[in-house]
């Protein structure tokens, strides 16, 4: 049984991303990137799947400019067999766009037939929150979306995932092949090893174009602008709890 | 254009971010319709109709709509898309789990969890943790549209709409919903209350959480809620993340315990009316965002709090 992986390079969780002075678009240019911690969680389970012998094998996908390269590296020294770069170039500045992503995994998948595509529930770049629910709309797989714990049955025909959804959980039986996001708390990922690092860059990487894989990634939304939030108005330190209460009675927020 | 907002419910109560939606809805123009699609839903149909704007709900009863599951529901959605010129949902985990299937089905393009309409086709989202505000056109014949819930107030009641039976969809027969395990509380739900507590890793442990914050949540008549940190510490479960990855909300008072602030915290909460921090640590980010900040241990302060609240 095949795990297909998606990951994204992201700018890294800790950086704090600013709007150029101009509105014409982020300041990113030489800001630290890592693979999207949901991704990594995906990776992790996937991989923890092969080593209780449920999975045969872990390919982990990227698409983007050859930097997404290194995202791949990561994930097979986190323990992925072999990694399939889509390279799609600049775009000349156009965003790669979730329905696009979701349509080059659709080739792959006719292509590789996993029985599970594992992603991250949201990349924490665009917050789009979209890939792995419209990837499993195309292929008409079933879904479970934002899971805290992943089943397989022994005779592999479905998968039994746990969902974090509002105001709790669901216990969700999907058929498989099937797609499922990994949510934060589905696992703890590990960390890679130097002997692996090393070990990931031997292992195979196979480089696919949009177009041999027919698909067209033209974006279909345009960022016109984009712009920092309102900030809060400066605040106040209270000297202690009565001033605190004194200041939430004047202000009406409490009795 | 013709709005289709879809109901988000449990089969007898018609959800408030249903609301929110209709509201979003109304700001983009045109006739709103709503769909309910359950199973002995009619209460929420009924619900639906009163809803001020609406002008007609459409009502799928059938057995496989029962659990909301997104393989049955896109299917019905996709089928009455071609009525409209945009689909709204609410960005709950419901509207998250369901529209952007919805959306590859149609070969559009998703808009998620929408803070403003600027024009029918135009519509500002929060990205990288609400550090940047993108004002986005869809080029797409049918938008499909998340709806932030805490930036929409939601609609009211006055409507009488007519509710017109549709015909189900036939069943996917890709999922099942087992089980579900839903928090019983008897506290305001985290994502609408007018007050939120919200603890932090400063907490220590979960038993600290549960004994420094329940009373002073009780007293308050207030929803609780956990920074990232307190949730992977296990102090209490994930439904209650305020953040990035967990909830937005936006409380009359929202009163931060113990959470140091980090961005994608802040994304969560920072559109509170009024925020209250108490920290230890006076350069903690949170006194940033906060109208009052209040330095001090917060295992003397918060039950001083409670108390001085009478």
């Amino acid at each position: 049984m095949k795990i297909l992986v998606p990951v994204k390079r992201v700018v890294d969780y800790n950086v704090r991303v600013r709007v150029k002075a101009d509105g014409s678009g982020l300041d990113i240019a030489n800001a630290k990137m890592s693979m999207n911690p949901f991704d990594e969680i995906a990776v992790e389970e996937a991989v923890r799947l092969k080593e209780a012998g449920v999975a045969s094998e872990v390919i982990a996908v990227s698409a983007g400019i050859t930097n997404c390269q290194d995202t791949l590296r990561t994930a097979l020294a986190l323990g992925a067999d072999r990694a399939i770069f889509v390279d799609t170039g600049e775009m000349r500045g156009a965003e790669l766009q979730p329905l696009a992503v979701a349509k080059l995994l659709q080739a792959l998948c006719m292509k590789e037939q996993p029985q599970i595509v594992l992603c991250g529930k949201q990349a924490i770049d665009d917050d789009a929150n979209q890939t792995g629910q419209m990837l499993a709309g195309l292929m008409n797989w079933p879904q479970a979306t934002f899971a805290s714990k992943v089943v397989v049955a022994v005779d592999k025909s479905h998968a039994t995932v746990t969902r974090e959804v509002d105001g709790g959980t669901e216990t969700l039986e999907v058929s498989l092949p099937a797609v499922v996001t990994a949510d934060l708390r589905l696992n703890e990922p590990r960390y890679a090893t130097l002997p692996n690092i090393m070990k990931a860059k031997k292992k195979p990487l196979e480089i696919v174009t949009p177009e041999a894989l027919g698909v067209d990634i033209a974006a279909r939304l345009t960022t016109l602008k984009v712009a920092e939030p309102g900030k809060r108005a400066a605040g106040v330190r209270v000297a202690d709890v009565n001033e605190l209460v004194a200041r939430l009675k004047k202000d009406g927020v409490i009795a | 254009m013709s709005c289709l907002v879809i109901a988000e419910h449990d089969n007898a109560t018609l959800r408030a971010s249903t609301r929110n939606a209709v509201s979003a809805a109304a700001q983009v123009g045109g006739e709103i319709h709503v769909l309910v699609a359950g199973s002995g839903c009619t209460a929420v149909a009924d619900a639906a109709a009163g809803i001020f704007g609406i002008s007609r709900v459409l009502l799928a009863d059938a057995p496989h709509y029962a659990e909301q599951t997104a393989e049955n529901l896109a299917a019905l959605v996709v089928a009455q898309a071609p009525r409209y010129s945009h689909l709204l949902a609410p960005a709950t985990t419901f509207g998250k789990n369901l529209l952007p299937r919805v959306a590859a089905l149609l070969d559009v393009a998703q808009i998620s969890e929408i803070v403003a309409v600027v024009s029918p086709t135009t519509f500002v989202r929060a990205t990288y943790a609400g550090s940047v505000m993108a004002t986005v056109e869809s080029a797409d014949p049918i938008k499909v549209v998340s709806v932030r819930t805490t930036a929409f107030a939601p609609a009211g009641d006055g409507a009488a709409a007519a509710i017109e039976t549709i015909a189900a969809s036939a069943d996917q027969g890709l999922s099942r919903v087992v089980s579900r395990q839903l928090t019983q509380s008897a506290r305001p739900e985290l994502a609408v209350a007018k007050v939120v507590v919200c603890g932090g890793r400063g907490l220590g442990s979960g038993e600290v959480y549960r004994q420094l914050l329940e009373p002073l949540a009780d007293k308050l008549g207030a929803a609780l809620g956990a920074s990232r940190a307190a949730v992977d510490a296990g102090y209490v479960a994930n439904d209650l993340q305020v953040g990035q990855t967990g909830k937005i909300v936006a409380p009359q008072l929202y009163i931060a315990v113990g959470i140091s602030g980090a961005i994608q915290h802040l994304a969560g909460m920072k559109d509170s009316q009024v925020i209250v921090a108490i920290n230890k640590d006076p350069e903690a980010p949170i006194f940033q965002v906060a109208d009052y900040g209040l330095v001090a241990d917060l295992f003397e302060a918060v039950p001083a709090l409670t108390k001085a609240l009478g």
